[in-house]
């Protein structure tokens, strides 16, 4: 999605439309590099974009139902009631600033933020993604991001914090590899 | 609490599936593009409604014209002929031929609405002409069409588009642009435009229009983009 995105977003490398480019954005008119895209080309980007989507909304909707119907959103979601001193102790103790990790259930508190944001940056980034797709048939969702130029730029958004939120997962992970066999096999049962 | 699916079977189960469907892998990537471009189709004409207008921005959204860009596909923009006339045929009771002033004696329709490109830019203009909805009840269209093909002076540029679009009572036959008359770079004398569709089945430079029982393909349809086009 990622790939085939950024080389949908080489045909017109720039925010806002025509004769109004934003002017907060930097990099108006620089097409991302062509070893981050996917899909050879405009047309063959937009097969991919629009076939691989549906697997991608398919699967997030079976997520969802899953987490709710199951009751696993309670130790899963970021409650910030619950979570956000956690959530502050966890990150002092990455800075060192703190010298031992906060008490810890299923999730601390950061992790909780973090992948609470990832699945809040999936659910914006679909409907922003419908938004740009069908702005004339379904007008009210573009309507409800602010027009079909700012629904563009949410939708460019998403893609960075969601691949910003990987990058850092990824970091986290090499820091504590034996974490990987709990994420692959699914961990405890309990 | 057990159950009958860990993630572990699951995950060595698409490993030993993805192994065996990995033979072949460039017809099955052409095939399995091909039927979610189908089903996307099927999905598109869902959404659409006849009765659904594109939403009219205010006048203050117009893009400078200087900014709306304007794309042909001969080296130089195309200039009409002399002569230049409609020719509106197939599926018909009376196939005929307009001139422009013709076309502009018809009940005029004009909209002021946003353009939607398939590179992702967006712009907005007021266009002015005759529905293709007129068009089709004065020569008298059939039933039978299901299909409408665009064709132009343009190098052979083309479109077709399915019939419940072209019905549209916001697609029509252009004939002026913010208030003027249309101008060689936005497809003079005569071009089809419409919200309910991306740029480029918006045919310039228009030579014919045929009411058609089977689909034909266009410019950049046949070169791989999207034939529905819907936005």
């Amino acid at each position: 999605m990622a790939g085939s995105g950024l080389q949908i977003f080489a045909a017109y490398p720039a925010l806002g439309p025509r004769g109004g480019l934003y002017r907060w954005y930097p990099f108006q008119n620089d097409a991302p590099p062509s070893w981050l895209r996917f899909g050879g080309w405009l047309a063959g980007a937009r097969h991919w974009h629009f076939a691989i989507a549906w697997f991608l909304i398919f699967n997030g909707v079976i997520y969802l139902i899953y987490m709710i119907a199951s009751g696993e959103w309670r130790r899963r979601v970021f409650i910030p009631s619950r979570d956000t001193s956690n959530a502050l102790a966890m990150f002092s103790y990455y800075l060192r600033i703190r010298k031992t990790p906060p008490p810890e259930d299923f999730y601390n508190g950061l992790q909780r933020m973090a992948y609470t944001s990832a699945i809040l940056f999936g659910v914006v980034v679909v409907l922003s993604g419908l938004a740009i797709y069908k702005p004339v048939q379904l007008y009210w969702i573009t309507a409800a991001f602010g027009g079909y130029d700012v629904a563009r730029v949410v939708h460019l958004s998403c893609l960075v914090l969601l691949a910003s939120f990987t990058a850092m997962h990824l970091v986290l992970v090499a820091l504590h590899p034996r974490t990987i066999v709990t994420m692959v096999t699914g961990g405890h049962r309990g | 609490m057990a159950r009958l699916i860990t993630r572990r079977k699951l995950l060595l189960g698409l490993a030993a599936g993805a192994t065996l469907a990995g033979c072949d892998a460039g017809g099955t990537a052409t095939a399995f593009l091909a039927g979610m471009e189908r089903w996307n189709e099927r999905v598109d004409r869902l959404l659409f409604s006849e009765n659904r207008l594109a939403p009219e921005p205010p006048a203050s959204e117009l893009t400078p014209e200087a900014d709306f860009p304007s794309y042909f596909i001969s080296d130089s923009v195309p200039l009409a002929p002399d002569n230049w006339m409609l020719v509106v045929g197939g599926l018909v009771a009376r196939p005929s031929v307009f001139s422009l002033d013709q076309l502009m004696r018809m009940p005029r329709t004009g909209m002021r609405v946003r353009h939607h490109c398939v590179e992702g830019w967006s712009a907005v203009a007021e266009w002015h002409g005759v529905t293709i909805r007129e068009l089709a009840k004065t020569v008298g269209a059939s039933r039978d069409t299901q299909y409408v093909q665009f064709r132009s002076f343009d190098n052979g540029y083309y479109s077709t588009w399915d019939i419940e679009s072209s019905l549209h009572p916001q697609t029509i036959l252009a004939y002026g642009m913010n208030g003027k008359t249309l101008d060689p770079g936005h497809g003079a004398p005569l071009r089809l435009y419409s919200p309910v569709k991306l740029g480029y089945k918006s045919v310039k430079y228009l030579t014919e229009v045929n009411f058609l029982a089977n689909r034909t393909g266009g410019y950049w349809e046949d070169q791989g983009y999207d034939w529905y086009g819907g936005v």
